[in-house]
């Protein structure tokens, strides 16, 4: 008998997958993805456009013009990377931080500000739009996605389901729950935690004794990979290989991404000086998704300054009118509230909906 | 018409509906092969197949998350918490989640989930298995709440709950599930949620009860019958919202009530119906609506079970101090 048999080779067996080191060079040509130099570019742009939103966000919500914002800078590739390798029938299960998962899915930018508000239009996805809105109880979304994928499974539809979390979140008993269901159903799903080191202020250090959150997968008999969270090619390639899987029944997948955000936890306060530092932050920047994907593209001749201006210059427009939509749609009223919960108004609601109706009337 | 119990109406109301839907799916810890630990699910494996009548594995939480998961793609679940003392393990995925979805969906998106579930005392279970935890659930909106008191609502209100577009958590009485029989149709009806109603017609006074206590108020009204008093019997059936309607019409009638619940006395949906009644029909009263209820405590089990639940005599004592008021 050997006890330490079991963790004696996991490092080596959950080795981080990565493509594009960070110079901008292919260092894994066996797994390079399929993808013609338009969708490399379009990758490029939708990285730009989120770290530029990301930037009028936290704008935004110091002039006091955005309610809840989670902020996202340095997770571009592990949000978008993965969100490219879907299918438009694909459904998504987001966390707080995942909102430019949802803008690329088809939720549109001005409903994303209202989400921030706390307005109700703000979490109905257009039709076709295969998405629910921001999970905010940490971990929640996970069981609910082992769920999406038995359903899928059991229609036999061509589709995934798809959850976002964080490495904190790989805490949560939802997170073992969920997996562990995904796993015994053979639910069509795909699982990534965007392990960005820090659960407010708690690092992943502290927040259990494995060595990867990649091998939880072990346990729930699923498979499971780690990969660079910051190389937008490693990300796509093991997203796009989860959901092929899970389509032809071969399981759900456990997707670890490493991954760093450079701003607050969220813009409520949060002050990340009192538990990070700036040696850390400065390590983590120089291994920027955008800044290595902007090398890569400029080397094969794909990407220029001028695009990349003209680009933003565009993005901050597309922004400012998206506010002003979001600024025009009426408030939120309680006699809205009123009548989204229940299919039909219970007695006790009809007789709230008439007093509010007369108070906001007024 | 066919002799029922209660457990065996509760099967009847699922093989209709799978039957009826094939978007209906009914699972939860042993309620495939074994058919449920009170089989309440006997058969139905068998008859609809591992596909849509299902084992999981033991994990609440995973239940209730992964029946949401499963109304997302358009599916009519209805997921058994094996007994009511363990949805503390899946309140978030209830009350956090699948109460919430509607409004989180902007109005969109309906969560037609039933959650089944035995509750209730008298049968001598271990500790977290008798508990009466409606009133946690009466406390999350968006959420319905039903608990028959015989065969015949207990199929007719499980029917409605399955085709309801909103989440409903329906408790079942442990003591009432084999206690008697009664004839419930062999065809498919249904009862209106929401609505109480009246088991008996009195004069003196209302009992307003629900669950196992209906058959208790009953039993107290035959006693005080003896002495001369008519007392009116309302079975509430619905407990989230609570139809006060046909309540506040019988106390207008009667001018007195008690109330009767099996839950601990605090922030139960007894206290409710006293303070709706009191905001609506105070001048109709002659004495102020008293409540029975059990104490303070967690539930008693097993030894010490017959004296701290709520039982008829309790009741007639009750009415009593109204009526002598």
């Amino acid at each position: 008998m050997n006890l330490k048999r079991t963790l004696e080779n996991i490092e080596n067996q959950f080795e981080m997958f990565q493509i594009l080191n960070e110079e901008g060079e292919i260092v894994n040509e066996d797994f390079m993805p399929d993808l013609s130099d338009e969708d490399l570019k379009e990758i490029m742009r939708r990285m730009v456009y989120t770290r530029i939103l990301d930037q009028r966000s936290i704008a935004l919500n110091r002039q006091g013009r955005l309610g809840f914002y989670a902020p996202t800078a340095g997770q571009e590739a592990s949000q978008l990377g993965s969100q490219f390798a879907l299918e438009k029938e694909d459904f998504i299960l987001p966390g707080y931080r995942d909102v430019p998962q949802l803008i690329w899915h088809g939720l549109p930018l001005y409903q994303a500000f209202l989400f921030s508000r706390g307005h109700h239009k703000g979490n109905q996805m257009p039709e076709g739009v295969n998405a629910v809105s921001p999970q905010i109880i940490i971990g929640a979304q996970i069981t609910q996605t082992a769920g999406v994928g038995l359903g899928y499974k059991k229609r036999g539809e061509n589709a995934v389901a798809i959850t976002y979390t964080g490495d904190g979140g790989a805490s949560q008993g939802d997170f073992y729950e969920g997996i562990n269901f995904a796993g015994a159903f053979g639910a069509q799903a795909i699982f990534v935690v965007q392990n960005n080191r820090f659960a407010i202020s708690v690092p992943v250090e502290k927040q259990s004794a494995a060595q990867t959150i990649a091998q939880k997968a072990v346990a729930a008999g699923i498979e499971g990979i780690q990969v660079d969270g910051m190389d937008v090619l490693a990300v796509y390639a093991a997203t796009k290989d989860a959901r092929e899987r899970a389509v032809n029944g071969e399981g759900p997948t456990l997707i670890e991404t490493l991954t760093y955000r450079y701003g607050p936890h969220t813009m409520a306060g949060d002050d990340p000086t009192r538990y990070r530092t700036e040696d850390e932050d400065n390590e983590w920047e120089k291994k920027d998704p955008i800044v290595r994907f902007r090398k890569f593209l400029e080397a094969k001749g794909l990407w220029s300054e001028e695009e990349e201006n003209e680009l933003i210059e565009k993005t901050k427009e597309e922004i400012k009118a998206a506010v002003k939509e979001a600024d025009n749609t009426p408030k939120q009223t309680v006699t809205d509230l009123i009548g989204i919960m229940h299919e039909e108004l219970p007695s006790n609601l009809k007789e709230q909906m008439e007093e509010y109706k007369e108070k906001e009337s007024k | 018409m066919a002799q029922m119990t209660m457990i065996q109406a509760i099967t009847d109301a699922m093989r209709t509906e799978l039957k009826n839907d094939e978007n209906v799916l009914v699972f939860g810890e042993d309620v495939g092969q074994n058919g449920g630990v009170f089989r309440a699910t006997e058969g139905l494996q068998k008859e609809f197949g591992e596909d849509r009548v299902f084992d999981t594995p033991l994990a609440e939480s995973g239940i209730g998350g992964m029946s949401i998961g499963l109304a997302l793609t358009g599916f009519r679940p209805v997921p058994e918490i094996q007994f009511f003392g363990f949805v503390y393990e899946v309140m978030d995925a209830i009350s956090g989640q699948m109460a919430r979805y509607r409004y989180r969906s902007g109005g969109t998106r309906p969560m037609p989930i039933t959650v089944r579930s035995p509750f209730g005392g008298g049968v001598h279970t271990p500790e977290l298995h008798a508990d009466s935890l409606e009133g946690l659930m009466a406390q999350q909106p968006g959420l319905r709440v039903v608990i028959p008191s015989n065969p015949y609502d207990a199929k007719g209100l499980l029917i409605s709950s399955i085709r309801n577009n909103d989440p409903v958590i329906f408790l079942e009485h442990m003591k009432l599930y084999r206690s008697f029989r009664e004839e419930v149709p062999e065809e498919e009806y249904t009862v209106d949620l929401d609505k109480a109603a009246v088991k008996r017609e009195g004069t003196d006074v209302t009992l307003v009860a629900y669950g196992a206590m209906v058959h208790s108020s009953l039993k107290a009204a035959e006693e005080l019958e003896k002495d001369g008093i008519s007392a009116e019997v309302i079975d509430l059936r619905t407990v989230s919202p609570v139809d006060y309607e046909t309540i506040l019409e019988s106390v207008k009638k009667t001018n007195r009530a008690v109330v009767v619940q099996e839950a601990q006395k605090q922030a139960g949906i007894a206290a409710n119906v006293v303070s709706e009644i009191q905001e609506k029909a105070i001048l109709h009263l002659e004495a102020p609506v008293l409540r029975v209820a059990a104490p303070d405590t967690v539930y008693a089990f097993t030894q010490a079970e017959e004296v701290w639940l709520p039982n008829h005599n309790t009741i007639v004592e009750k009415v009593n101090d109204v009526m002598n008021f």
